[in-house]
């Protein structure tokens, strides 16, 4: 059985990161949680994923080619690979509360360089994450700020950075948004040249002073001639900010909140944790990596597993992670994303500037039959080596492996995954219809190996296997 | 709304890409027409004159067949105010009836929850391919979509019959209902168990269908095979959606536009076929839709984005003939000077089917009120 040390390790590892294989598993536990936790808040510690190969075998990544599946098929790959596992989460938390999706620029590349942006920035302070944003092109085409002019200005983007990206509602007023807005005029980007015949080229951010609207404007109590800047430099003081993007964090890192719309009816589960991580943020001027310091740390953090439905996203790149595939640039990569969007995540696109609707929202009769065929047909080959070091495992418990270690140690080595009673017993009685596990000759090693590989698939199947 | 005592069925057909609306229905004696598309413009004498300015495109022959015998009202110059020539937004636009805000419910997923209000058949909206189009999806409302009718399901991966019902046994059981297990943990056993009923009652559909139409052999004329399979079968389903794609022809529009409506034109008439010979037309009706049209000049290969589309109705109860009128081609009548402007707001068109065919009140879904066709034989 697992000891609480790995059953933990192997929660954090889902929740910072994309899970891990029983190997590093433990070299994470003799490492010592605290320290796993710092390895994690420093990713500039570990090497940055080389894309030259994956660049060699898919002909897109540094070419900016508008290939929308392969984009996504590239990051699910960064996923799975990388050293950096935090780095490659926080950039995905960004993308769920910065919501921003091709299909109205249709121009992935430029969301493909906002998700370079998160990357670099993802674990830095409020004030430069705010900023970086509101020079992205994705961004302000996404939310018109290119329309936002000095003669007349286009409220969008200063709403939205105020209700969705900072303070969330109730925390200001109608004036003040148009008072922000009126600051951002001038904010816009590049065009590139047009689409067709010559191809993408990559927009970048321009300041156009003699577009800007410079006269006096009063934002949260404050007056003066206020520009972009100024605006972020309030945002990032006001108490609503941390409380705002601290449950943010709750919700993707530790346990479902309902969507955000009801955050201003709905008090936080856990209001205590919400509070340690404002507190981080006020000591540390908004430092996100104080914040998260915190939160992993934090008892209700390592209490909540199994608590969050996994977004399409986790679900992939952890089942993926556990068989021990697509470590090389190999065929197929394009189906993980396909199978993402037919899930409802369809990465570098959300829906609306309301980002993906969380918790048992990923959910419907479609996406859950997409979910668990997924899992169940990557299950379906033991030979992948992910499985094959299952099935060594299981050898290893002796010549003949009775049926209730069977599946304890399938369940272990899964998570460990922590099963109720109907899918529990539902599991026994299949591996007590075979009896024994037995590796004695070639033949019984390949009816159990078999065997394994069904009992993985059901494992897969279940409702437990969606939350992580 | 019953016809002859079945349950009137809606089948939404998108086109996704932007069909070229002047290359499907073609002003073939305008000059302005053959002077702005010197690549892909299609000469006069090959059109299949409909009246003596408009005429099909000559791979349409049998879309033309039906139209001869009243069976197909084509909406001209269908869109809405300040077209978006994005495809994604478009859609977005068509499928939610909000041209100015992004939200994730469509109109039919609200269409469904009134037909079905308290969710008792899981079929009542099926929809062939992969994922949920936006505009099935409304929250509460159990959609099935099928990738693949003669293997739906949970599990399909596993070959072995034994196995797989094996499999599926365990996974009822797994998916029982616990007590005390909470609200996210019901729902998703719940949904677990909707999936298995689905998937156990739609098979009927392939095992029962017996028919002697030929249906071409490509996706759309797939789909519609797999609609009427399911029609056939009974289950109840008031709303299939099938999507055709392929027509974003920026590029070669010349070899693709030719084949993607010989598709077309060729399943909707074998799905016409199939329904005749199992006497259950009456009942049906197909909306053929795309997201805009295309600009009236070509770019020397294919079209680029537009607006000002066309639309069909098509069905046994459908009145034939022209709706709405022909956008004009003369430049200083186009929308930002180079598209075709819409004479017919698409959420008129689904006032009308919502109202005169399905028997649910328009206004709440469409978001307004929007002037209706009658294109319905008494």
């Amino acid at each position: 059985m697992a000891d609480k040390d790995l059953a933990l390790m192997a929660h954090l590892m889902r929740r910072a990161g994309f899970g891990a294989t029983r190997e590093e598993l433990e070299a994470y536990v003799a490492k010592g949680y605290e320290e796993v936790v710092e390895d994690l808040l420093h990713p500039e510690r570990f090497p940055e994923l080389d894309d030259t190969l994956f660049c060699r075998y898919y002909a897109l990544g540094s070419t900016m080619v508008d290939a929308t599946v392969m984009w996504h098929a590239r990051w699910l790959y960064r996923m799975i690979n990388t050293q950096r596992p935090l780095e490659e989460k926080m950039a995905l938390f960004w993308h769920h509360v910065f919501a921003t999706g091709w299909h109205k620029s249709e121009n992935t590349p430029a969301m493909v360089h906002q998700m370079d942006t998160f990357r670099r920035n993802g674990l830095s302070d409020m004030r430069t994450i705010l900023l970086d944003l509101s020079r992205d092109p994705a961004m302000l085409d996404w939310l018109d700020n290119n329309e936002n002019h000095k003669s007349a200005a286009n409220e969008n983007y200063g709403r939205e950075l105020l209700e969705l990206f900072s303070m969330g509602v109730g925390n200001y007023s109608e004036q003040d948004i148009k008072n922000a807005a009126r600051a951002f005029t001038g904010w816009t980007f590049a065009q590139p040249i047009p689409l067709y015949p010559y191809g993408y080229y990559s927009t970048h951010f321009e300041y156009r002073e003699g577009d800007h609207d410079d006269s006096e404007k009063t934002f949260l109590g404050h007056t003066g001639r206020f520009n972009g800047e100024d605006i972020i430099d309030i945002v990032v003081q006001q108490p609503a900010t941390p409380r705002f993007i601290a449950r943010h964090l709750y919700n993707f890192f530790v346990a479902d909140e309902p969507q955000v719309p009801a955050w201003q009816i709905e008090p936080p589960q856990d209001p205590e944790a919400i509070e340690a991580m404002c507190q981080a943020y006020t000591e540390s001027d908004g430092n996100l990596r104080a914040m998260l310091r915190v939160l992993f740390n934090s008892a209700s953090f390592k209490a909540a597993r199994f608590k969050r439905v996994k977004s399409p996203t986790e679900l992939i790149a952890g089942t993926i992670r556990l068989v021990g595939t697509h470590r090389f640039p190999e065929p197929g990569l394009h189906d993980l994303a396909t199978a993402s969007t037919a899930m409802g995540q369809f990465l570098h696109n959300a829906p609306t500037v309301e980002g993906w609707h969380t918790g048992k929202e990923w959910i419907d009769g479609g996406t859950l039959t997409e979910r668990v065929n997924f899992a169940v047909n990557e299950m379906a080959d033991v030979s992948k080596p992910g499985i094959q070091d299952m099935i060594q495992r299981l050898r290893a418990q002796g010549p003949a492996v009775a049926p209730e270690t069977f599946v304890d140690t399938c369940l272990d080595l899964m998570g460990p995954l922590e099963m109720g009673d109907e899918a529990r017993r539902a599991l026994s009685r299949y591996a007590h219809s075979g009896g024994e596990l037995r590796f004695g000759t070639p033949e019984e090693a390949d009816a159990s190996a078999a065997r394994v590989g069904r009992m993985l698939q059901l494992i897969v199947a279940t409702q437990e296997y969606q939350f992580g | 709304m019953k016809i002859n005592g079945k349950d009137s069925v809606l089948v939404v057909l998108q086109l996704s890409g932007g069909n070229d609306f002047m290359n499907t229905i073609i002003p073939y004696t305008n000059g302005i027409y053959h002077d702005s598309r010197p690549t892909v413009g299609i000469p006069a004498e090959q059109v299949l004159p409909l009246n003596d300015t408009l005429g099909f495109h000559p791979r349409t022959g049998r879309l033309k067949a039906l139209y001869d015998m009243d069976k197909v009202a084509i909406i001209q110059g269908i869109g809405y105010p300040n077209s978006n020539r994005s495809h994604f937004r478009g859609m977005d636009i068509w499928h939610t009836c909000e041209p100015d805000r992004l939200v994730t419910e469509g109109w039919l997923g609200k269409t469904l929850y009134e037909l079905d209000p308290q969710h008792e058949n899981v079929l009542t909206g099926v929809s062939f391919g992969r994922g949920l189009p936006r505009a099935m999806a409304k929250a509460g409302v159990p959609v099935t979509s099928v990738g693949n009718l003669d293997n739906y399901g949970m599990m399909t991966s596993i070959q072995q019959d034994q196995e797989r019902l094996e499999s599926l046994e365990i996974f009822k059981e797994m998916y029982a209902p616990a007590v005390g297990s909470g609200a996210v943990r019901d729902y998703l056993s719940q949904t677990g168990l909707d999936v298995l009923k689905g998937s156990d009652v739609i098979k009927k559909a392939p095992q029962t269908y017996r028919s002697t139409v030929d249906y071409p052999d490509n996706p759309i004329a797939k789909s519609l095979r797999d609609v009427a399979r399911v029609h056939f079968a009974d289950l109840g389903t008031r709303v299939f959606y099938t999507q055709h794609a392929g027509y974003d022809t920026h590029a070669n529009e010349v070899p693709t536009h030719p084949r993607l409506v010989d598709e077309l034109s060729s399943a909707l008439y074998a799905f016409m076929q199939d329904l005749w010979e199992h006497e259950r037309a009456e009942e049906v009706a197909i909306l053929v839709f795309t997201e805009f049209g295309r600009r009236v000049k070509d770019n020397g290969s294919g079209t680029d984005h537009g607006s000002g589309g066309g639309a069909f109705l098509i069905g046994e109860r459908i009145k034939g003939g022209l709706y709405g009128e022909y956008p004009s081609l003369d430049p200083s009548q186009q929308e930002h000077g180079e598209d075709l402007v819409h004479h017919v707001d698409y959420r008129g068109v689904y006032s009308t089917l919502l109202e005169q065919w399905l028997g649910v009140e328009a206004r709440p879904i469409v978001n307004g009120h929007y002037e209706q066709l009658q294109p319905f034989a008494a």
